[in-house]
């Protein structure tokens, strides 16, 4: 997979055009052009260059960002925390809503609590992140003034990032949580634990909830990758600097190795994410683990 | 009822988009880009500029309207190359079977392990800005799950006593598939191609809006959020409109895929998602 992503983003690198003369002034002569496109080895055949390019990955160097000549590694290394930061904080806000939310919808279904639920999630699937990011700025940031609107510090500053962030997967958990708890609830073992005069929270936390879990780990760990997509719209909006924003930049300044360097390690990181699901599978349901013995 | 509400609502919603896209020049009061410098920064005020007028006093409610014309042409054309592209591929990988259908799935998923949007900057970036672009760009991104999707299908539909019986009679793979397996698996592909609509017109949108989507001179419901982002302070109507634009289309298409979905095989409820970029 990691070498298959590998590939993907060399060649788009390649599709965009010869890198040396990215990296050269405009008015570079030919002499010149050629030295650095042998000294950087880019006058060797395309699948020489993607070999060591692997091999060099594999060995965390990711090449050197055309802009400011520093290791791509080391610029991710230095932005990844914040943006670690921004998804971790948006999916427990997403998980902290959704799940009551969902359950409390499953509970009360047909109720006004149960409608009003599901209408807010609906409109939560449709509204653009980037839409909502400006509102929040306008009215927590500038009109009533609660929130920084820029950069990254405090706790204060990562709340409206977040909140905005939380909303690319906050609808679609919701429903997805109210859809299992509702084909949870009617199994007989709910009602056996009813029956035994097991308390309603415990029936819904460990009786129903752990048996609903299965599809809700596994919406989390697909959409990873829209949250860290959406990570790329909210730190441009809030001048967040993680990585999402450093892409952007990189882009915009044709910094292709950049480029090449975060889609590669945000799409490891979201591989990395479906194998923790994957073994959460095991630990949420032993008839798996039994299956996998 | 609320569901037939809901239709009903969506459908006179987005009856009322594409009419304004489709009679743009007819029903926009002014031009999209007819510029009054001493009218800039207007209010909204139903006597003038209904909607209010931006920063070099173009009128707001005229952009949207053309804006709604590149919205839905990128969304259904971008839908249009990718759905038929991703078909094909979920079709030969279930239909074939072993090596084939691993090759294949194997590149979807890795395209999948990329998300979406930066797939779509990292290629938008690499072909450069402008309308076609975009729309290839879309297309490119967007295939993965129809093939998904199909492949599953098909992997079910293979099986069963009509195909063998087609096969029996002499037809070819490529008949088999055209006239027995698709038609099988085409509906779960209708309803995920119409909320791939709406994931599309974000998508544009979240491209204009970093200024990498289709040229300045064009209207955009994005590029007009982008532009607005910067009188957040002085002019709300910039970003509230536009925004508003989208929420609604994006809102509409999804509760109409809901309802196709219903329609076509209420046993696919809650299987097939909504929007989402």
């Amino acid at each position: 997979m990691a070498v298959g992503v590998s590939l993907v983003v060399f060649g788009l690198v390649h599709l965009s055009g010869d890198p040396v003369l990215l990296m050269v002034s405009s008015d570079a002569p030919a002499d010149v052009i050629a030295t650095t496109r042998h000294e950087l080895g880019f006058d060797r055949p395309l699948h020489a260059q993607f070999t060591d390019y692997v091999a060099r990955a594999a060995r965390g160097d990711l090449g050197v960002s055309l802009r400011s000549s520093l290791p791509v590694a080391a610029l991710i290394r230095d932005r990844l925390p914040a943006t670690v930061e921004l998804t971790v904080a948006a999916l427990l806000i997403a998980v902290a809503i959704a799940i009551p939310a969902g359950i409390v919808s499953a509970v009360k279904r047909g109720s006004a609590l149960d409608r009003l639920a599901m209408v807010g999630a609906v409109a939560g699937q449709a509204v653009p992140i980037f839409w909502l990011a400006l509102l929040l700025i306008a009215f927590f940031g500038v009109y009533l003034r609660w929130f920084p609107v820029f950069g990254r510090g405090s706790l204060a500053h990562l709340v409206l990032p977040a909140v905005s962030l939380s909303t690319v997967i906050l609808g679609r958990l919701a429903r997805l949580v109210r859809g299992s708890m509702l084909e949870v609830l009617g199994q007989d073992y709910v009602r056996t634990a009813r029956a035994k005069g097991v308390g309603e929270v415990r029936v819904l936390a460990g009786h129903a909830l752990k048996n609903a879990a299965i599809p809700i780990v596994t919406l989390l760990g697909l959409q990873f990758a829209q949250l860290l997509g959406g990570a790329v719209v909210t730190e441009t909006i809030f001048a967040w600097p993680g990585i999402g924003r450093l892409v952007v930049e990189a882009i915009f300044n044709r910094d292709f190795p950049v480029v090449q360097g975060v889609v590669l390690v945000v799409s490891l990181i979201f591989v990395a994410v479906n194998l923790l699901v994957d073994l959460a599978y095991a630990a949420l349901d032993p008839r798996i683990r039994t299956e996998a013995a | 009822m609320r569901r037939d509400l809901a239709f009903w609502l969506s459908a006179v919603a987005l009856g009322v988009i594409l009419v304004s896209a489709v009679f743009a020049e007819r029903l926009a009061p002014y031009g999209p880009n007819e510029q009054d410098i001493l009218k800039r920064l207007q209010p909204p005020d139903p006597a003038a500029h209904v909607l209010g007028t931006d920063e070099v006093g173009r009128d707001i409610l005229s952009r949207l309207i053309y804006g709604a014309r590149i919205s839905l042409l990128v969304g259904v054309i971008a839908v249009g190359l990718s759905c038929p592209l991703g078909v094909l591929v979920g079709l030969v990988a279930g239909y074939s079977g072993r090596r084939v259908d691993s090759v294949l799935m194997h590149v979807t998923d890795i395209q999948l392990a990329i998300p979406t949007i930066l797939l779509a900057i990292a290629v938008v970036a690499v072909l450069g800005p402008g309308l076609p672009n975009v729309i290839l760009t879309l297309s490119v991104t967007g295939w993965t799950l129809y093939a998904r999707l199909v492949r599953g299908e098909t992997l079910a539909v293979k099986t069963r006593d009509f195909v063998q019986a087609a096969r029996a009679n002499g037809a070819g793979d490529a008949r088999i598939m055209a006239r027995h397996v698709l038609p099988n698996v085409i509906s779960p592909v209708i309803v995920v191609a119409v909320f791939a609509v709406a994931n599309m017109i974000v998508l544009e949108a979240t491209l204009s809006f970093l200024g990498l989507g289709v040229e300045p001179s064009v209207v955009t419901w994005g590029r007009m959020l982008n532009g607005g982002r910067l009188y957040l302070r002085t002019a709300w109507w910039l970003t509230a409109f536009p925004g508003l634009a989208i929420f609604v289309t994006v809102l509409a298409v999804n509760l109409l895929g809901d309802h196709l979905r219903d329609w076509l095989d209420p046993r696919l409820r809650g299987s097939l998602g909504s929007a989402q970029v």
